[in-house]
């Protein structure tokens, strides 16, 4: 970081589980210098009304995102795979849940 | 060429069939520079608006009134926040963002350069100002554009609280003494006028809302945002037993809306060019407060840097 730059702290993507037995989701962003302050910034902005029981910070830089170019070679082969639902299998109805 | 029109077709197709474009997503470049500059506006109003309600915190007449504002206050900062965050998304930098605000090349909303001379004007603010940005914002709630859409989705879940302790503060006030009420009216004669200005100029002169309703960026009119804002608010005032200061304020049974005066638009392009009563106290006391917090900002990189040279060391 050049010197008249430093004030531009690194972005941190925020995700906060909101609930006991919950997974942490993806709220938004964050600047901060380091790690400790981005939790701290996030504390503040993201959990005034008790929105949360525990947050991740993650450098922004750090993720890789599957590029939206790909989304066809990547997600419709799934598409036509209906034999991975249990709607495909048939079962009298005599048999009761299953 | 020919390439390039069939994205911004397939870009059409995309938004019209009401799918939300996100970050990565290819997007026209005027489409994203309109919403940097939509957003950072946005941005920058947040920030600059909690300065006229900053100014009653330390006057706040109870403690219940005192929590509440700085609790507000404090939201305001968060959604200023927010936007920035949406902002960045789009490739915009933050900082350059900020320092065209201090500079005064960006602009906000030109509600912010009003005074706030009485307790009432808090009531007055929440009441209208913020419920003007509500009425503005549900919309944007709905906007093609993923991340701004979550983060209003966000803002007016805080929102609602703003309305109601303002509205709070003027019921407190007209249900008290002669002067009381007197001071609530006064703060109404002057707030509703620059509040319905806050939806911008009438359809007819607003040339850029026609792409930004194609892309689905707004979702409404400025005439038709205003209107519903009025429609709403009549009746509050109503039960305020106060009177907007609009004679020509009407309910058309025909229309189903209430007619009202002309606004004077002069007075809107005088605040917005600068000549607002507190175009330049707004100004100077964002950049003092900037200024004031470098030594922070200086701290915090220092201790950064320190933390990490130290967890190096202890881990060699
Ligand atoms: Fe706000
Ligand atoms: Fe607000």
């Amino acid at each position: 970081m050049s010197e008249e730059n430093k004030d531009n702290w690194m972005i941190w993507e925020v995700f906060i589980r909101s609930r006991n037995g919950l997974s942490h989701k993806h709220v938004g962003s964050i600047h901060a210098p380091d790690a400790q302050m981005a939790i701290k910034n996030a504390r503040d902005v993201y959990t005034r009304r008790s929105e949360g029981i525990s947050i991740w910070v993650v450098e922004s830089e750090a993720i890789t995102a599957s590029s939206p170019d790909e989304k066809e070679p990547l997600f419709t082969p799934a598409d036509d795979k209906v034999y991975r639902h249990p709607t495909f299998y048939d079962i009298p109805d005599e048999v009761g849940h299953i | 060429m020919t390439k390039e029109l069939s994205l911004e077709e397939r870009f059409q197709q995309y938004v019209d069939a009401e799918n939300k474009v996100e970050p990565k997503d290819w997007m026209p470049e005027k489409y994203r520079k309109t919403l940097i500059r939509q957003i950072s506006q946005h941005a920058h109003s947040e920030v600059v608006g909690m300065l006229p309600e900053a100014n009653w915190i330390t006057r706040a007449p109870s403690l219940r009134r005192k929590v509440a504002l700085l609790a507000k206050v404090q939201d305001e900062a968060g959604h200023g926040l927010y936007l920035y965050s949406a902002a960045e998304t789009l490739g915009a930098d933050r900082q350059a963002l900020v320092k065209d605000l201090l500079d005064g090349k960006a602009k906000y909303s030109s509600i912010f350069n009003y005074p706030t001379p009485t307790w009432a004007d808090i009531g007055a603010i929440g009441w209208l100002v913020d419920g003007a940005a509500i009425a503005n914002q549900v919309m944007l709630c709905r906007t093609s554009y993923g991340p701004y859409a979550r983060a209003m989705v966000r803002i007016c879940k805080e929102e609602s609280f703003h309305q109601r302790q303002g509205y709070e503060i003027l019921l407190t006030l007209v249900r008290g003494t002669e002067a009381q009420k007197k001071m609530a009216q006064d703060s109404l004669n002057r707030w509703w006028w620059p509040s319905l200005m806050m939806f911008g100029p009438t359809d007819d002169h607003s040339p850029n809302s026609a792409q930004s309703m194609k892309w689905k960026i707004k979702r409404k009119s400025n005439d038709e945002l205003r209107e519903e804002f009025i429609d709403k608010t009549v009746p509050q005032a109503e039960f305020l037993g106060l009177t907007i200061p609009d004679p020509k304020l009407k309910w058309n049974e025909e229309r189903g809306h209430y007619d009202h005066s002309e606004i004077d638009w002069e007075e809107f392009y005088d605040v917005i060019s600068g000549k607002g009563k507190c175009n330049k106290q707004r100004m100077d006391a964002r950049n003092k407060a900037h200024a004031e917090g470098k030594w922070v900002r200086e701290a915090a990189n220092v201790y950064a840097r320190k933390q990490a040279e130290h967890s190096k060391q202890s881990a060699a």
